[in-house]
């Protein structure tokens, strides 16, 4: 087992509120660690801190209500308190984001083209014909049918499924090292379910990316990630290979969370309804 | 949206009947008689027997129900009947008076839009800054100021004392700018307000948010999302206060002897002109009416979803 | 009420205003017996002088005081908009409740006048009733009213018809409550506030109104001191006593301004929207 260097390495991250009380902690002492073409899974209810720890990794908090402490190192470079304009240079070229509600995400008033066109010539010095190629490349790559007709629609014309996969889209057309996906799937039906996973899949096993993944979604979890880190109350109270913490599970909490999995999530439970 | 926009102006057509038809009613209840205002605006003694000639002259004799539908057909052709000072058709002395107010309410407009937009928006983005506060107290004043008291303020000080513009009338650019800048004052203070408040709500919206994680410029974002969407319900705003506009140029105008159609209709008020009384305020209704219709069209273009999706609620 | 305290609490502007406000009233309540001379007594000899211990404010061109000029000029622009207020609030809660409860073609028939009237701007159509019954103080009060009062209607029954079919009507109706009772115990607090809103916003437009129209010369007529009259006495004197035209419009723009602050701080409070 080759040790590969880290393409996300977080130590000790600790997030509070600024608030007249004081700082309110928000996530305690976080190490998280990303290997190339890995995914590591982060499990969390509701108000645990997972999408606060993930706007913090993007450096996306506010500065003057949020408070972060420690290290966020991308391929080595430290990115806590880097400069904004460096940071922003990061975003979406190095760090790629999936958001959980792709209806929402795009702007209406502009096509899928022009917001994927713009997204790539903000980081590239591709010329608009070239934008528009490699944006079609993108979405052809994602198995999208008709990517010409879809650069021409608008976001409202679009379903979920298909939102979500074009932003995976324009996450990889960049190339990032890491994508962070939050909560991909949850606002999708099971087929399209089905469908973002395995994109997300090909992406680490073609690409090479790292791949937060971020779901209450045990399923979705226990389909796609290699290790797993579950989160409480703003702290990560277990973590473990993905087979190792499904099966034995060391930490209370844990425990409860398997216990508590829903019945219709990801492929084995359906496969145990058909008779 | 060819269909939408022919429903609307089928929609149009009974409020301006019933615009007419309210019009209609005040004159005929009022203690005014129109053969009498006739004649007293033309220095004729009124006798019975002009006065009986004058009515049936109008038509006055006639059913009410004739009367109404005759005033309808007579709108339709665009005849408005003859003022009663000037003896000459009213729609020429409209012809000859409109351009003096339109372009005055067009420059108000682009004043008032010149000056509101980067206010409004820059208010919203730095929220709570000086720049902020002081884009509340404008709009406040802006609100509460009497427009006809402005515009003797800004000539008080600006035409008498620093002599840097001219007190009255209209002729060179100069003659312009005070005041557009009395009429776009209320303008601007409900414009900023509204693009403030519609810029902050969409600050909160996810496309922002992200934009940023794309690592799109923040003025990008700024500029090319929010703004272009927030924009949307401001030109609602600016349809539904062209009233303000409108009662804007008949004060304004009196004030510094603009020569437009405000000021004839206050000059008509005092003759007891009634056609002309009559034409200028069904006009205004018509003229208030066609304006929130453009103003939708414009939205129509501006937001894609409107026309595609049928009326969305914003 | 206990809601206007919290509104209070910690926003001066609301506080100063209300402050404002308040005082205007008094005055224009109190005027005849603080005003220092007689407002509208006319002494040549005694023209446009400059303040002194007998005249505060100095004369105006007719040797009037100014300053009583003023305070009688705030009664009669707080009046008349309170009367036009309390009057067009009266008509609307009629034909609105009227509207709402009964349903049917005279809410269809009743709305679609409202709808006829609010087509016109504002200041038009009362210029329009006005030119048609002739300038002066009551006509001017009723074209304001006749404008005001479909707004209220319109809201009005907006409120009924939407509280008509909510629960806790149909559990009074059960319960045996007559209509009166329901209207009086379920309708009036839930209309209570964007009434409050609607008319301090109001009320400010009227004072503006009929300063405007009595500037016009429609409204108001000499030698009755009213703000709107007095601007327009006093720009003729423009170049050598400015003060003459500026005091009635400070006086227009503290009272206005003071309406609509207290009016959007209470729409803030009470979650209103305003209509634009």
């Amino acid at each position: 087992m080759h040790t590969q260097p880290n393409v996300l390495q977080v130590d000790n991250l600790n997030i509070a509120a600024k608030s007249s009380r004081g700082a309110l902690p928000l996530v305690r002492n976080v190490n998280l660690e990303l290997k190339p073409g890995k995914v590591l899974g982060l499990i969390g209810e509701s108000g645990s801190g997972k999408t606060v720890t993930s706007m913090a990794l993007m450096q996306l908090l506010d500065q003057r209500a949020m408070q972060v402490q420690g290290s966020i190192q991308l391929n080595g470079q430290e990115l806590n308190g880097l400069a904004p304009k460096a940071m922003r240079n990061i975003r979406g070229k190095e760090i790629g984001f999936i958001m959980q509600n792709p209806m929402n995400a795009f702007t209406p008033v502009y096509t899928i083209g022009n917001q994927f066109v713009e997204t790539i010539r903000t980081h590239t010095g591709l010329g608009k014909k070239q934008a528009v190629e490699l944006a079609i490349a993108s979405l052809e790559s994602m198995n999208l049918e008709e990517p010409a007709k879809l650069m021409k629609k608008y976001p409202f014309q679009l379903s979920g499924g298909m939102l979500q996969r074009v932003m995976i889209a324009i996450s990889m057309s960049l190339r990032p090292a890491v994508v962070i996906a939050d909560e991909p799937t949850t606002a999708l039906d099971v087929t399209n379910q089905l469908q973002v996973l395995k994109e997300l899949d090909r992406l680490r096993t073609e690409c090479g990316t790292a791949i937060l993944l971020i779901s209450h979604d045990l399923g979705v979890i226990s389909q796609l990630a290699d290790e797993v880190a579950v989160m409480r109350r703003g702290e990560i109270v277990e973590q473990a290979e993905v087979c190792d913490l499904f099966d034995r599970p060391q930490h209370e909490y844990t425990k409860k969370l398997l216990q508590a999995r829903p019945m219709f999530s990801g492929n084995e439970a359906l496969s145990r309804l058909v008779i | 949206m060819v269909i939408y926009l022919i429903k609307r102006l089928f929609a149009v057509v009974p409020i301006i009947l019933f615009a007419i038809f309210l019009m209609f009613v005040l004159v005929r209840l009022s203690p005014v008689d129109p053969a009498q205002a006739y004649l007293a605006a033309s220095n004729i003694h009124p006798t019975e027997e002009l006065l009986a000639e004058k009515r049936q002259e109008f038509g006055l004799d006639r059913p009410l129900i004739v009367q109404y539908f005759q005033t309808v057909a007579d709108i339709v052709r665009f005849d408005f009947g003859n003022s009663y000072v000037t003896n000459t058709p009213v729609w020429q002395e409209i012809a000859t008076r409109l351009p003096a107010t339109l372009q005055l309410a067009f420059s108000s407009i682009l004043v008032a839009i010149i000056v509101s937009v980067p206010l409004g928006f820059l208010s919203a983005v730095y929220k709570n800054s000086w720049l902020d506060h002081f884009s509340r107290l404008l709009s406040y004043l802006g609100a509460s100021i009497p427009q006809f008291w402005l515009g003797y303020v800004l000539i008080f000080f600006f035409a008498v004392k620093l002599d840097l513009f001219p007190v009255e009338g209209r002729g060179t650019w100069q003659h312009f700018v005070l005041p557009s800048i009395t009429l776009s004052l209320a303008l601007i203070a409900i414009y900023t307000r509204l693009l403030r408040a519609s810029v902050l709500e969409e600050l909160e919206e996810t496309y922002v948010l992200y934009g940023r994680t794309r690592g799109l410029k923040e003025k990008g974002i700024m500029v090319k999302h929010v703004l272009r969407i927030s924009i949307s319900p401001m030109l609602t705003g600016l349809g539904m206060n062209l009233g303000k506009l409108l009662t804007g140029t008949i004060i304004v105008e009196q004030v510094f002897s603009w020569p437009g159609f405000g000021r004839f209709f206050i000059e008509a008020i005092f003759n007891r002109d009634i056609p002309v009384i009559q034409s200028y305020v069904v006009l205004a209704a018509c003229l208030f009416i066609v304006c929130n219709l453009i103003v939708d069209i414009i939205q129509l273009y501006l937001d894609p979803r409107i026309s595609r999706e049928g009326r969305t609620q914003f | 009420m206990a809601r206007i305290r919290t509104a209070l609490k910690g926003k001066w502007p609301f506080a100063i205003c209300s402050g404002i406000l308040v005082v205007f009233f008094l005055v224009s309540i109190l005027a005849p017996w603080i005003a220092p001379n007689d407002p509208i007594q006319v002494n040549l000899a005694l023209k446009l002088m400059p303040p002194s211990l007998e005249y505060p404010l100095g004369t105006d061109q007719l040797g009037r005081c100014n300053l009583s000029r003023l305070l009688f000029g705030a009664r009669v622009s707080l009046g008349f908009a309170t009367l036009i207020f309390v009057a067009s609030l009266g008509i609307g809660l009629v034909v609105g409740t009227l509207a709402g409860y009964r349903g049917g073609w005279i809410d269809t028939l009743l709305m679609r006048f409202c709808d006829g009237v609010m087509a016109f701007p504002n200041l038009v159509l009362v210029l329009g009733i006005v030119g048609l019954l002739g300038p002066g103080l009551w006509q001017v009060v009723v074209a304001l009213m006749m404008v005001q009062w479909v707004y209220y209607a319109r809201m009005i029954r907006g409120m009924v018809v939407s509280m008509k079919e909510q629960n806790f009507i149909t559990a009074a109706r059960i319960s045996g409550s007559s209509n009166w009772k329901i209207i009086r115990r379920h309708l009036v607090p839930n209309v209570l506030p964007p009434i409050m809103v609607m008319g301090t916003l109001e009320m400010g437009w009227a004072i503006m109104d009929i300063s405007a129209l009595s500037f016009l010369g429609l409204g108001i007529q000499p030698p009755t001191p009213e703000w709107g009259a007095m601007i327009h006495e006093g720009t003729s004197f423009m170049r050598s006593n400015p003060e003459l035209m500026l005091y009635p419009g400070l006086m227009i723009l503290f009272v206005v301004i003071s309406f609509n602050v207290i009016g959007e701080s209470l729409s803030e409070q009470f979650g209103v929207k305003r209509r634009y």
